[in-house]
């Protein structure tokens, strides 16, 4: 609770804030500051279990351990984001605190999606994620790459939107008592009302296309590649996995007890978009392109989740959450700084930055699933769950081959890096600072303790 | 457990922490000088867990147990019985014999060479010490990653390659397992911590023994298993990435891998394959000693026509390899006990050999047996110490490894009459390769190149030396070490029937 309405005053303020404040460099310490009020604010709610309002929500919205854990790994991870990247996103163009606004707003919209109760408030709470996104997709205004990415993003958002908004209006007719409650759909273990299984289809695609789950990923690459490269690396981490929460709640909360009738469906969906994420990704030669198609990889690791939907699945999801966002984000934000976005900008970087280099390393070995890092538990937990499901057990197998593909482009960069000679300057005007280096290793290292000790974020589970 | 610190504890972290420390040590004496230390720390301590090697009376010396993850029933457990203390012995006894030989090279950003060494140690000791499948997985990956880093930096011209290859082989076949692993696990009973915490599953080896799976479950996790472990070991038809990277790793890395980490494999197949799964592995025993002996035939032929040393004796291991799993299969006491015996033969003698040819190619910088040629009048001591090591190989009476290949072709023999004379094979050819290989760089003319060849330098005749003494001592008196396996083999073939 403290999230959904401190996020969205603290956009407003932010917004409001960029007429009277004509200072570049202060949005970036008002945003900073903001975030963690709110951060602090929703510990506070997560140990304390007490909000500091108190709004009858008409259980519109409810709240748990789960939903509360998620939410605090989301304002985590974009902490770091801001801390890594707000210097960068402060050259994008003059609206510096719009765009800030825009992020908080998107808070707001996942904390929305995570603890949605009803069909209504998961449509607003997507809807609040995905229109800020559009905008900041096409912030880089003078370059046509961001415009066709954002008018693209925004045609094709529209469209899915209406297909949600449709499915959403299926479902509220099928139920027996025409109701926006998702655990109000009373499905029995019998055969599904044909209402119901269109709203459910509906559903599901619209969210693949929300998390850029094949085939509905086409407008991924493209998106993520011509959106400014600190967006791409907010929209491929945070906003991906706000969007598999929402996904993973519904289908558990409405649909959990049908769960055998729409396995299949993402069986299929879960291949498509391991093989297409991992062997375009292979082909890529700029690293960011490379590092859409790998978040396409990763989304596929993700719907394990929703193949397994158990305990271990609801584990699996907080810790892929984490672990995928914070090695992402760490990764893009030595990425931004880059002269050359290609694989042979890389070049030699283990030489002239020697400390940069390693923690890249560590986030790409996270992002393989190499023990020690956060990946490897993140991978082993989806595996645990989809091998505790128990039917399709050949899904876990294709699964792990995939991720020894993807073994091979993370690979390449790490062998850019260390076994061949700088070609170019890697660094021109943006070399890395000390705080940049210094919230670079607290990143690393948070990624090797959880990969050591998960239950530092499981453990809010069970509290 | 106790607020002291057991021997397991000490093997891992020994290596562990001093290769934090070589990483950020200056200069090139610094980091080879508290590398050798270290190792020889290891060593010291690998000899005294011999002698608490009673398990009833000095257990709490030789297990250290600590809840890991309460959740999942996973705890970070490392101990030792006596195959984990010959494994570790061996790592323990290499690693010194490793840097003393190679104390010589040069090696750009040394500090980052020694550190990674040490590392893969740190790994290796816990993949033999690891007594929870969880602990046994996290270091089984991680004696991997030092070592494609030292691969990949250090080695030769098409090292980025032929490593990747290697990552990516052990990589599916670790990853695999993993999902074994997992299979397994769920369906353990619970655990029960000692501070009352319960799992509903556990990782531990205990509950991984106990674990009841139908016959048609094991058979494909048995697949899943075998795989890891034969990309491991190499064995036929997985060996394909083994004789590149031979060939193309710095030597000592090289030393690391065909003494040691081969040694994982087989390791894991007696740990971790047979007692979990006793139902799949006496449907596929016969396929796996078959597979085996045809590898054992196969890389002996392909060494005979080889001209690259390194490679020849790349597959000559592979021929080894193949051998000790075979025997592992055939499933009697005599064959299991010839395989721990020859685990540490092996290691042993196969630097031995590296430790020549390295020298051979640092000095002339050929690694094509018929370049070379007349080496024995130029360098005496060298011919004399690498014949006894190649002698060894090929495992003559009185050198280390006759005992062992003895009994482990009695084993086969016990098993089945043409086990045994279709690997007797492969020992022929293993004679007639060896004498070969000595014969066309030892004897004949020196020519323009093999004349400027110097005789060893005080640390490889060091190194070397003390190899020779451990292939004679064993050779002679192979006891201690069987004496030190006699439990685990006994327990192994008791949990099989």
């Amino acid at each position: 609770m403290n999230a959904i309405i401190l996020s969205a005053i603290w956009g407003v303020v932010m917004m409001l804030g960029g007429v009277f404040i004509k200072n570049k460099l202060v949005p970036k310490y008002l945003a900073v500051t903001g975030l963690v009020v709110i951060f602090v604010a929703h510990l506070n709610e997560l140990i304390s279990k007490k909000s500091l309002f108190s709004i009858n929500v008409h259980n519109m919205i409810r709240i748990d351990n789960f939903n509360l854990t998620f939410i605090a790994i989301v304002l985590a991870c974009t902490l770091i984001y801001f801390l890594l990247s707000a210097s960068d996103i402060e050259k994008v163009g003059p609206h510096v605190s719009e765009y800030f606004a825009l992020i908080f707003f998107v808070l707001c919209g996942i904390s929305l999606a995570a603890t949605f109760n009803t069909l209504l408030l998961l449509f607003i709470g997507i809807e609040i994620i995905s229109i800020p996104l559009y905008i900041l997709t096409g912030s880089d205004k003078r370059n046509l790459k961001s415009n066709e990415a954002a008018l693209k993003y925004f045609l094709m958002g529209a469209f899915s939107t209406g297909i949600m908004l449709m499915g959403i209006a299926f479902i509220y007719g099928g139920t027996p008592n025409a109701s926006f409650f998702i655990d109000n759909l009373q499905l029995g273990l019998g055969k599904m009302p044909v209402m119901i299984a269109i709203g459910l289809v509906f559903l599901l695609i619209s969210l693949s296309f929300k998390v850029s789950a094949a085939p509905f990923h086409f407008w991924t690459p493209d998106v993520y590649d011509g959106a400014p490269t600190v967006f791409t690396s907010f929209m491929s981490t945070i906003v991906k996995v706000g969007g598999f929460f929402a996904f993973i709640r519904l289908f558990q909360n409405a649909f959990g007890l049908i769960h055998d009738q729409w396995q299949l469906l993402i069986v299929f969906i879960t291949i498509a978009t391991l093989l297409i994420g991992n062997i375009t990704a292979v082909f890529q030669q700029s690293v960011k392109r490379m590092l859409a198609y790998s978040s396409i990889a990763q989304a596929g690791f993700m719907l394990l989740a929703l193949f397994a939907l158990n305990d271990k699945a609801k584990e699996g999801i907080l810790l892929y959450a984490a672990a995928y966002s914070l090695a992402t984000i760490g990764f893009f934000a030595i990425l931004i700084k880059m002269e050359d976005y290609t694989i042979d900008g890389f070049n030699g970087l283990a030489k002239e930055q020697p400390m940069v280099a390693f923690a890249a390393t560590v986030f790409l070995l996270s992002l393989t699933g190499v023990p020690l890092t956060a990946g490897f538990q993140s991978k082993f937990f989806m595996l645990m769950a989809a091998v505790e499901n128990g039917k399709q057990f050949w899904i876990v197998i294709v699964a792990v081959l995939f991720a020894a593909i993807s073994a091979y482009y993370y690979f390449r960069i790490i062998q850019a890096m260390y076994f061949k000679e700088a070609t170019n300057v890697i660094f021109q005007s943006n070399k890395p600072s000390g705080f940049f280096k210094l919230i670079l290793l607290m990143t690393m290292f948070l990624i090797i303790i959880i990969g050591i000790y998960p239950e530092i974020i499981i453990g809010w589970m069970y509290r | 457990m106790g607020s002291y610190i057991t021997f397991p504890e000490l093997l891992i972290l020994l290596p562990l922490f001093a290769g934090f420390i070589v990483f950020f040590t200056k200069g090139e004496k610094n980091p080879k000088a508290i590398a050798l230390i270290s190792s020889l720390a290891v060593l010291g301590v690998s000899i005294a867990s011999l002698f608490y090697a009673d398990n009833t009376k000095y257990l709490t010396y030789n297990n250290a147990n600590y809840i890991w993850l309460k959740y999942l029933g996973a705890s970070y457990y490392v101990g030792l019985d006596g195959m984990g203390r010959m494994l570790t012995g061996l790592t323990a006894v290499s690693f010194p014999l490793i840097f003393i030989a190679t104390y010589k090279n040069k090696f750009k950003s040394t500090a980052t060479f020694y550190g990674l060494m040490l590392l893969s140690q740190a790994g290796l000791m816990g993949v033999f010490c690891a007594f929870d499948a969880l602990t046994f997985y996290f270091f089984w990956e991680l004696a991997l990653i030092p070592v494609y880093f030292l691969c990949s930096i250090w080695g030769g011209e098409r090292r980025i390659q032929s490593t990747f290859k290697f990552f990516v082989y052990t990589f599916v076949g670790s990853l695999l397992m993993l999902v074994g692993i997992i299979y397994v696990y769920l369906h353990t009973d619970a655990r029960v911590f000692e501070d009352g915490t319960v799992a509903t599953h556990s990782f531990s080896l205990a509950s991984f023994y106990h674990v009841m799976l139908s016959a048609g479950e094991q058979q494909w996790l048995f697949v899943l298993f075998f795989v890891a472990f034969a990309i491991k070991m190499p064995i036929f038809p997985f060996h394909t990435w083994q004789p590149d990277v031979y060939d193309q790793s710095p030597t000592p890395v090289t030393m690391v891998m065909s003494g040691i980490m081969v040694k994982m494999g087989l390791f894991g197949v007696i740990r971790w394959l047979i007692p979990v799964l006793p139902l799949a592995v006496q449907q596929y025993k016969s396929i796996v000693i078959i597979l085996s002996i045809i590898g054992v035939i196969y890389a002996s032929c392909i060494a005979m026509v080889q001209d690259n040393v390194k490679r020849l004796v790349a597959y000559s291991s592979i021929a080894h390899i193949g051998l000790m799993c075979a025997a592992i299969f055939a499933m009697n006491q005599i064959s299991v006990q010839g395989v721990m015996l020859q685990m540490f033969n092996h290691g042993i003698n196969i630097i031995g050999l590296w430790i020549v040819i390295e020298l051979i190619e640092r000095q002339t910088g050929i690694k094509n047996i018929s370049e070379m040629g007349g080496l024995a009048q130029k360098a005496p001591t060298l011919t004399i110490l690498l014949v006894i090591v190649a002698l060894a190989n090929i495992a003559l009476p009185l050198t280390n490894a006759f005992p062992g290949e003895f009994m482990m072709l009695t084993g086969l023999y016990k098993a089945k009459i043409w086990y045994a004379v279709a690997a007797s094979v492969g020992v022929i050819l293993s004679a007639v390769y060896t004498l070969n290989m000595i014969q066309k760089i030892f004897y004949g003319n020196t020519n323009t190149v093999t004349s400027m060849v110097k005789d060893i330098s005080w640390n490889e005749r060091l190194a070397l030396i003390m190899i020779v003494c451990l292939i004679f001592f064993i050779g002679v008196y192979p006891q201690p070490i069987i004496d030190l396996t006699k439990a685990s083999a006994t327990y192994l073939l008791t949990s099989f029937k």
